[in-house]
């Protein structure tokens, strides 16, 4: 991997703000700005603003649009209506997962959507190599920023900004408007697991927006938020981390992702593994658990029952607003329910861990 | 730049040394905790446990990174700071003075004095850290 690291439209503005710069998925982005717990409590109760310009974004036209993307998708795309948004997966024939991505219905015949920064060339040759004649594509990656603003002082903050009607804007849903001038869509959306949207903007308009919703923001007492804070806010909600929880050798069901998965609206790639998994019963699945102590799981640790390894954890972390060491991790169905007492193996040395119900922190996304 | 108090020795790896009446008290430094981030966990070894200079004798973890703590001597566990179990974060607020993590009663006191001073520490972290 000796490619240079890429940068969003915001990387001055990371640096010059003392961001500390990682890399992540192929780019340079910031991982934290004060710190990952202070950034974290600033989005579960006020609002904070975070750069994911690294994100993918496609655009496909044309009347086989729709068939095209019934093909390339686990969900129902004829059920997306204009204005409103899908999450959905990539997976391949085997019915390993390629990305996981979102769909937002433009136009009856117009999408766009939304695939992991990892993933943008692999998803691209993907994409237009399933693609129909009918089917127009166009990359606009580079040329689109993604700046979210998420919280529960988010949509007070964006009301004042926009022209688009956010309030009554619902989850999962869309406007096209003006924000502080700049054209945007602006999508009730996020992965933080409080209320927000995600604005997408044109990158030359990026930095000017940036400090428009810091300066508006800061009677709320908004902040800038890195990638650190992003993965423990998601972890929380045990909302899955591409490349991390799910990957070309996890399938939909054990991943706990098989309500974006439709086969009855007719055949897609992948359909045919997927059906035969569900039918045979899924032999691991992926579960919350929380650690007895405050030791913390992370990414490739064992997980154990009696010695014996069992399963392995996919995300770990500190849970801010939890107060304990949580993680996820795929573990023998046998082991999966709630309750199930397992152990998970740091630095090669067993800590009691529980099996949860999740999300671990309440949920506070607008659900109506 | 972060602070280096006078005062103390240190190793290589970022852990403070500071003789106390014939022990040594050891803790990580500002540049250290700075670099990790917040502290979530400490684990400690058990008082009376044997330490070895530049071995293992716990781990620091912040919510991002998973850090080994050295010993910069050999000597045997007297006191832990137990207090790091439930308020991890003293490591950050703290990292000279509440954020101690164990004292050594050392077998080769003399030990202490090969360690870096407080100049030859700055310099090291002016470096780049290693």
């Amino acid at each position: 991997m000796s490619e240079p690291l890429r940068r969003t439209p915001l990387y001055a503005v990371h640096v010059a703000a003392g961001a500390r710069m990682v890399p992540f998925g192929g780019w340079e982005m910031p991982v934290q700005y004060t710190g990952i717990l202070e950034e974290h409590r600033t989005v579960r109760r006020a609002v904070g603003l975070f750069d994911v310009s690294h994100m993918g974004e496609f655009e496909v036209t044309g009347p086989d649009a729709l068939a095209t993307l019934q093909t390339l998708t686990t969900n129902d795309v004829a059920a997306v209506r204009v204005g409103q948004v899908q999450y959905s997966l990539f997976c391949d024939p085997t019915g390993g997962i390629v990305d996981d991505l979102t769909v937002y219905r433009l136009a009856d015949d117009r999408f766009m959507l939304t695939v992991n920064a990892s993933n943008i060339d692999t998803d691209w040759a993907w994409v237009t190599g399933h693609s129909r004649p009918g089917a127009r594509w166009r990359n606009i990656s580079a040329e689109t920023a993604l700046l979210a603003v998420q919280g529960p002082r988010a949509e007070a903050l964006l009301a004042e900004l926009t022209d688009a009607d956010v309030k009554s804007l619902r989850y999962y849903h869309f406007a096209e408007g003006a924000v502080a001038g700049a054209r945007a869509l602006v999508s009730r959306t996020g992965y933080t697991g409080e209320d927000g949207f995600e604005l997408y903007v044109a990158a030359r308009d990026a930095e000017r927006l940036w400090r428009v919703l810091l300066d508006g923001g800061r009677p709320a007492g908004i902040a800038p938020i890195g990638l650190g804070a992003r993965d423990t806010l998601r972890l929380e909600m045990r909302y899955v981390l591409y490349g991390n929880d799910i990957d070309q050798t996890t399938n939909p069901l054990e991943a706990g992702l098989g309500w974006v998965v439709k086969p009855a609206k007719g055949d897609f790639i992948g359909r045919e593994a997927i059906e035969k998994v569900r039918a045979a019963g899924i032999r691991r699945k992926l579960v919350g658990f929380e650690m007895a102590e405050r030791a913390v799981p992370r990414h490739g640790y064992r997980i154990t029952k009696d010695g014996h390894r069992i399963g392995v954890v996919t995300s770990g972390s500190y849970g801010p607003s939890v107060g304990r060491s949580i993680g996820v991790g795929y573990v023998e169905t046998t082991h999966a329910a709630v309750g199930s007492e397992l152990a998970v193996e740091v630095r090669g040395v067993p800590h009691a861990a529980r099996v949860v119900k999740t999300p671990f922190h309440p949920s506070n996304v607008k659900k109506s | 730049m972060a602070n280096v108090p006078a005062d103390l020795r240190y190793t290589r790896e970022h852990e403070w040394a500071k003789g106390d009446g014939g022990r040594v008290r050891v803790g990580i430094t500002a540049y250290a905790q700075e670099q990790l981030g917040d502290v979530v966990f400490v684990e400690l070894p058990k008082t009376g446990a044997k330490v070895t200079r530049m071995q293992a004798f716990g781990v620091v973890e912040s919510v991002k990174a998973v850090s080994d703590l050295f010993a910069p001597l050999d000597g045997t566990v007297a006191e832990v700071n137990e207090t790091l179990r439930p308020t991890p974060e003293l490591v950050n607020q703290d990292p000279y003075g509440k954020g101690w993590m164990i004292v050594i009663a050392p077998s080769q006191p003399a030990q202490l004095e090969t360690l870096l001073t407080a100049k030859e520490y700055e310099e090291l972290i002016a470096g780049g850290g290693h």
